[in-house]
């Protein structure tokens, strides 16, 4: 490759300088804000606070642990050099153009932070075997290609943000269960924390592609849509196989594998919602073991809610009257 | 026998969630150019969460709009709330928010637009609830 005759012709379209006082769509103002609230940098985290606790794990498990990592790391490259900026040029306001390229760089940072746990914990001569692994693995490889050829410019707008909130709301998780399960067991509680942080992006990432894929929708006749409707369905069974595939080819070791199952399903039907579909998986296949669910959002069930619980009576207070001036929530 | 009332913004999840429950429901608007609804009887609130990450803004605005009128504060008997447990310990967590300063208690709670058991634990629930609150 010369780098000093041209590569192109085209001339670059000049755009519209942006001004965000003039929204066009306020969920775009709205998840700017969120996002960059929730900025963070794995420096935050004391992952060396793990130490003791990694060399408690089997060295089974530790090489579980450095794989489904680098499974994760590649996908957040993906997502990083290649989906967000390809969802860019799809964008139907220039809001949307900015809060992506918030998203690739949170990638970046994602795919940064599993190194960052590397450094701290592993041998650099095992995190180098996994990244071999991780370029050799089928099915780690098969779902890149899956997810990478609906990037492709040959595809469409609509194919590319199906195939983008899958791969945030549902390729992950057959990584994510893993810091959740050791968290679960009080294990790598630290590394569990700055995992937090990335699921809580991803959902927000999740949700907001999915958005914009709804909004585009609205476009679509009936025909149309049921196509769209077809092509993420099948997509997701594609998608679904592999995933099956690679979570026995991780799990069954340690016998795990029906379990991240479970975590799968629930997570693909959550993926399917984002996108304003209906759920796929039966919730008999969906029954996430709790103590994961308690991992994944700590604290969240204190409070018991009355529907849950078996026939109780509700005490209902009585409305406390409040100026208006109260009503700062 | 009570009724709903709802806010859902335009991602549409709690939308969907009360579409399939099929009871009667109010929408709260959500551009100030739509009209809200006045309620007249004793309701429920279903509100999905929007916090900031650490649990501030959890109800939007809106919600709290409708709130501030005295008159259809007085008539809530409860709240259920959505969300999505990746956001960790902030869960539904605009649910805590409505039961503690409206002092009504938090019924139930769901992700996104709810799964089947959630629409059926809901309508039951609110079922019992009515008979026994009304
Ligand atoms: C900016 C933003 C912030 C959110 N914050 C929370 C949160 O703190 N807790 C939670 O459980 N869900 C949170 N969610 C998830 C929403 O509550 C969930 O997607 C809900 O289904 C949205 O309902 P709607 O589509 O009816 O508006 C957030 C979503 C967005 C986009
Ligand atoms: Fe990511
Ligand atoms: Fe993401």
């Amino acid at each position: 490759m010369t780098v000093l005759t041209a590569t192109h012709s085209a001339t670059l379209r000049i755009p519209r300088a942006i001004n965000w006082n003039r929204l066009e769509d306020d969920k775009d103002l709205e998840i700017w804000n969120r996002l960059t609230a929730n900025f963070w940098l794995p420096e935050k985290i004391p992952l060396s606070n793990d130490i003791q606790s990694w060399g408690t794990l089997h060295p089974d498990e530790q090489l579980l642990t450095i794989r489904v990592f680098t499974g994760l790391t590649l996908l957040d490259t993906i997502q990083n050099t290649i989906g967000a900026p390809a969802l860019m040029a799809d964008a139907l306001t220039p809001h949307e153009e900015a809060v992506l390229t918030n998203i690739a760089f949170m990638e970046a940072v994602h795919a940064r932070s599993y190194s960052s746990v590397f450094s701290t914990l592993c041998q650099m001569s095992d995190v180098d075997d996994a990244f071999r692994w991780s370029e050799e693995n089928e099915h780690l490889q098969a779902k890149s290609r899956l997810i990478l050829d609906e990037y492709d410019a040959g595809s469409s707008p609509l194919k590319r943000k199906i195939a983008s909130v899958f791969l945030e709301s549902f390729l992950f998780y057959s990584g994510f269960y893993l810091p959740m399960h050791w968290s679960s067991r009080a294990k790598l509680t630290n590394t569990a924390d700055l995992i937090r942080l990335i699921i809580r992006d991803e959902a927000v990432h999740g949700y907001y592609i999915g958005y914009k894929f709804q909004r585009m929708c609205e476009r679509l006749n009936p025909d149309e849509y049921n196509r769209t409707k077809d092509f993420a369905f099948s997509l997701m069974f594609d998608l679904y196989d592999i995933e099956s595939k690679y979570t026995q080819s991780l799990y069954d070791c340690v016998g795990l594998s029906e379990d991240v199952k479970h975590f799968l399903h629930y997570n693909a039907n959550k993926a399917l919602m984002n996108l304003g579909f209906e759920a796929l998986f039966p919730e008999s296949v969906c029954q996430v073991n709790p103590a994961i669910m308690a991992a994944l959002s700590p604290n969240a069930d204190e409070n018991h809610d009355f529907f849950s619980g078996s026939g109780s009576s509700y005490v209902i207070g009585k409305t406390v009257a409040t100026e208006d001036e109260d009503w700062d929530f | 026998m009570g009724t709903l009332v709802y806010f859902s913004s335009a991602s549409g999840n709690t939308h969907r969630f009360i579409e399939r429950l099929g009871a009667p429901a109010h929408r709260i608007a959500s551009k100030r150019s739509e009209p809200t609804p006045l309620v007249k009887e004793p309701y429920i609130l279903v509100l999905p969460t929007y916090s900031d990450g650490y649990g501030r803004g959890a109800v939007a605005k809106q919600v709290i709009g409708f709130l501030n009128d005295a008159q259809q504060r007085e008539l809530i008997r409860g709240v259920i709330a959505s969300g999505n447990r990746n956001f960790g310990r902030y869960f539904a967590y605009a649910g805590d928010v409505v039961s503690q300063k409206c002092n009504v208690p938090l019924l139930y709670r769901f992700e996104l637009a709810g799964t089947a058991t959630d629409i059926s634990r809901v309508e039951n629930g609110i079922k019992n609830f009515w008979k026994w609150n009304s």
